[in-house]
């Protein structure tokens, strides 16, 4: 099990954090909101994108046979990948048959998920994250703590000094611009040096073989045509029937994601360099990762989970993510999408915590763009963890709680009690410690209701 | 909430106080059967009603859920609305019922109560038309929506015009008032530190606005909210809407 809660309190305790957090929340909150003011246009794209994504679903192993085929006509290499290894293996492969040893990589979910910076450094090739943010995120040693902001917990002032620290020749400055320019030139020579480009994939398009991949900084373009090789790295579960499915999912996750209209950057992959091309790489290969979406897949409660598109609103609006950040779930994928996903693809033994860890309020199935249905599925995942357990102080606390309250007079009786001795339970009884930290303890009413509506005259039958 | 259909007012109602009520709060519950019996309604309460099964069915425990669950079936025959002043357990009722007993023999019977359940508040306003006098003294008040009230029941403006239609009431917006207060059911003591975090923001928010009163419809809400505010010491006082309204309107 992991160490949410620990996490969680030694985040809590950091203002510079909390402080950072809540900003960088209350932005994106506001920019998103200021797109969808428009409460029936967002209604109906939302329905339209939400259905794109159950259809998808719905047709998977028929859409991905023909993407491999449209993308192998496309001359895109098709490889296809079980787990993380499987997929780290296959890079390794492209990149030691193009005797690649450095790569440049775009901003890509999946590649984390295979720690696939790790496995190749390990393999003696060198991997620069391209995207600012990983860029900070790499440099700082961390991981990304937001799944489109990876650096969201950083404030200015803690980047300035990453740069002067880490960068040869960068001098302190907290002008965004600045730093930029600092993160540009350190990066922009290194593109053309690279043997090969990875990336991730927003969509890929069955019909058309075309990879589909959004950006704002200019560096995925780059990372996917300048180097001879570029290698894309995709979840199963991306690939959508045809050019117009796209249309609706762009428009809902830019502005979900970052309250843009559009990103600055759209691009449509469909092919290696052609011969009259006066640019791109020589080879594409996709590498389509299941990790656990197939078992996903076959789970009709848990399949919606696949609707994802990731565009992080649901972590941008989570009263939990926006306290203690990404880190704070030791995981790739934080925040509300990442309680119902870690469990799924990594297991309970590592993330039986996460689906706990939530209020069920459902601020993230608000504005989910794609009504992926996260409280439903954690309690789903509640109910199948709960499976796993045997006899404990908890099942057995149930029991009593469901005899108690299947059982009406046995309920008044015990509620009679309550009301007269309940007031007695010490502060550190289980649950009450917790409660009481910062709490007045709840008080037991004299009277319960029953009573009161009996002597108040009201029907009792 | 924007889209249902709400019935005429009928002669009868079944009252379901939900467990918290009972056990912490029964004057609200009690003040919620008032308000209703004076706007002219016969108010049942039925003596079998326990709780509603969401602490467990929250947990994942679906089994234990249904059990208690089913005990509630049985209560109401009669087809008259069933009036909650909880939207968290009408949350459950509405939402969760016809799932939970889906392909059981029950799944009629929880279908059926799904379509008859309200929450005070809502109930009050689009079926009852409630209008009150206020005889209360000037008071600032915060309202405090639950989050399944807001998101499983819809119910978001209600408790705020029926706040607004009392004369010498002033309501104050929270600044972020749609977000969790932090209490979650178990989750308060799973995760007690974040939902500390959770409301003493809450409480801030609501210290903030210069309220005397933070009003809510939900006990849970309220014991976290309240809970919290006794321990700072703050003068501020919690009251459930249904309290409320008839603290201030009885004559
Ligand atoms: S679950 Fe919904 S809101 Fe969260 S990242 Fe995925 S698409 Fe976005």
């Amino acid at each position: 099990m992991g160490d949410f809660g620990k996490n969680a309190e030694a985040a809590l305790a950091s203002a510079k954090l909390r402080g950072n957090l809540r900003r960088a929340m209350d932005g994106l909150m506001a920019k998103r909101g200021a797109q969808f003011a428009d409460a029936d246009e967002w209604s109906r794209l939302r329905a339209l994108g939400t259905n794109v994504r159950r259809r998808s679903l719905a047709r998977l192993p028929e859409l991905l046979r023909k993407l491999e085929e449209t993308c192998t006509a496309n001359a895109i290499q098709v490889h296809w990948a079980e787990t993380p290894a499987e997929a780290n293996q296959v890079v390794l492969d492209i990149l030691r048959r193009n005797g690649a040893e450095t790569v440049v990589k775009g901003k890509s979910m999946v590649s984390e998920e295979m720690h696939l910076n790790g496995y190749l450094e390990e393999n003696g090739v060198e991997i620069l994250e391209t995207d600012l943010g990983e860029y900070v995120i790499q440099l700082a040693g961390e991981t990304p703590s937001h799944i489109i902001m990876p650096c969201i917990h950083k404030n200015r002032d803690e980047i300035a000094k990453l740069f002067e620290d880490k960068i040869e020749g960068a001098a302190y400055t907290e002008d965004p611009a600045e730093l930029t320019e600092i993160a540009r030139k350190a990066l922009r020579r290194r593109f053309a040096e690279a043997g090969a480009g990875v990336t991730g994939v927003n969509f890929a398009v069955a019909e058309t073989g075309t990879l589909c991949l959004v950006e704002n900084e200019g560096n995925g373009r780059m990372s996917t045509t300048l180097p001879p090789v570029h290698i894309a790295v995709m979840g199963i579960e991306k690939v959508v029937e045809s050019l117009e499915d796209v249309a609706p999912l762009l428009s809902l996750l830019t502005r979900s994601a970052t309250g843009q209209g559009i990103t600055t950057y759209v691009n449509m992959i469909s092919s290696p360099r052609r011969a009259d091309d006066r640019d791109g790489p020589r080879e594409v290969h996709l590498i389509l990762l299941d990790n656990g979406r197939s078992s996903i897949h076959a789970d009709a409660d848990l399949r919606p989970t696949l609707q994802c598109i990731r565009c992080g609103a649901c972590m941008n609006h989570c009263p939990v993510y926006s306290r203690v950040g990404g880190h704070a779930y030791s995981s790739v994928y934080p925040g509300p999408i990442g309680k119902i996903l870690m469990p799924q693809i990594s297991g309970f033994a590592c993330y039986g915590d996460l689906p706990g860890a939530s209020s069920l309020c459902g601020a993230c199935v608000d504005v989910c763009p794609v009504k992926v249905p996260i409280t439903d599925i954690l309690v789903q995942l509640r109910a199948r963890l709960e499976k796993t357990k045997g006899l404990s102080l908890g099942s057995v606390a149930w029991t009593g709680w469901k005899i108690m309250h299947a059982s009406p007079g046995l309920y008044r009786l015990v509620t009679r009690v309550l009301g007269l001795v309940g007031g007695l339970i010490p502060r550190c009884a289980p649950l009450l410690r917790a409660w009481t930290r910062v709490r007045a303890k709840p008080r037991f009413a004299p009277k319960s209701l029953h009573r009161l509506a009996r002597e108040g005259g009201f029907d009792h039958e | 909430m924007a889209g249902r259909t709400y019935p005429a007012k009928p002669e009868a109602v079944y009252f379901f106080g939900t467990c918290l009520v009972d056990l912490f709060y029964p004057q609200a519950g009690l003040s919620g059967m008032k308000l209703l019996r004076r706007e002219g309604l016969r108010v049942v309460f039925p003596k079998g009603q326990t709780c509603c099964g969401q602490p467990a069915y929250n947990n994942g425990r679906f089994a234990d859920a249904r059990a208690v669950a089913r005990q509630q079936l049985r209560l109401f025959p009669k087809p008259i609305p069933v009036v909650l002043p909880s939207g968290s357990c009408a949350g459950m009722m509405r939402k969760h019922y016809p799932d939970l007993f889906a392909g059981t023999p029950d799944e009629a019977a929880a279908r059926d109560i799904s379509e008859r359940v309200f929450e005070l508040s809502e109930f009050l306003v689009h079926v009852l038309k409630a209008d009150f006098t206020d005889l209360g003294a000037p008071v600032k008040v915060a309202w405090h929506g639950s989050c399944h009230s807001q998101r499983e029941m819809g119910v978001r403006e209600e408790p705020k015009t029926l706040l607004r239609g009392l004369a010498n009431v002033e309501l104050v917006e929270l600044e972020r008032e749609r977000e969790c207060c932090g209490f979650g059911g178990t989750f308060s003591v799973k995760e007690p530190a974040v939902s500390a975090a959770m409301v003493a923001d809450k409480t801030a928010d609501i210290g903030n606005t210069g309220a005397e009163t933070v009003v809510s419809g939900d006990c849970g809400c309220l014991m976290n909210i309240t809970g919290a505010l006794e321990k700072q010491q703050s003068p501020v006082c919690g009251r459930h809407i249904a309290e409320f309204l008839w603290e201030r309107t009885d004559g």
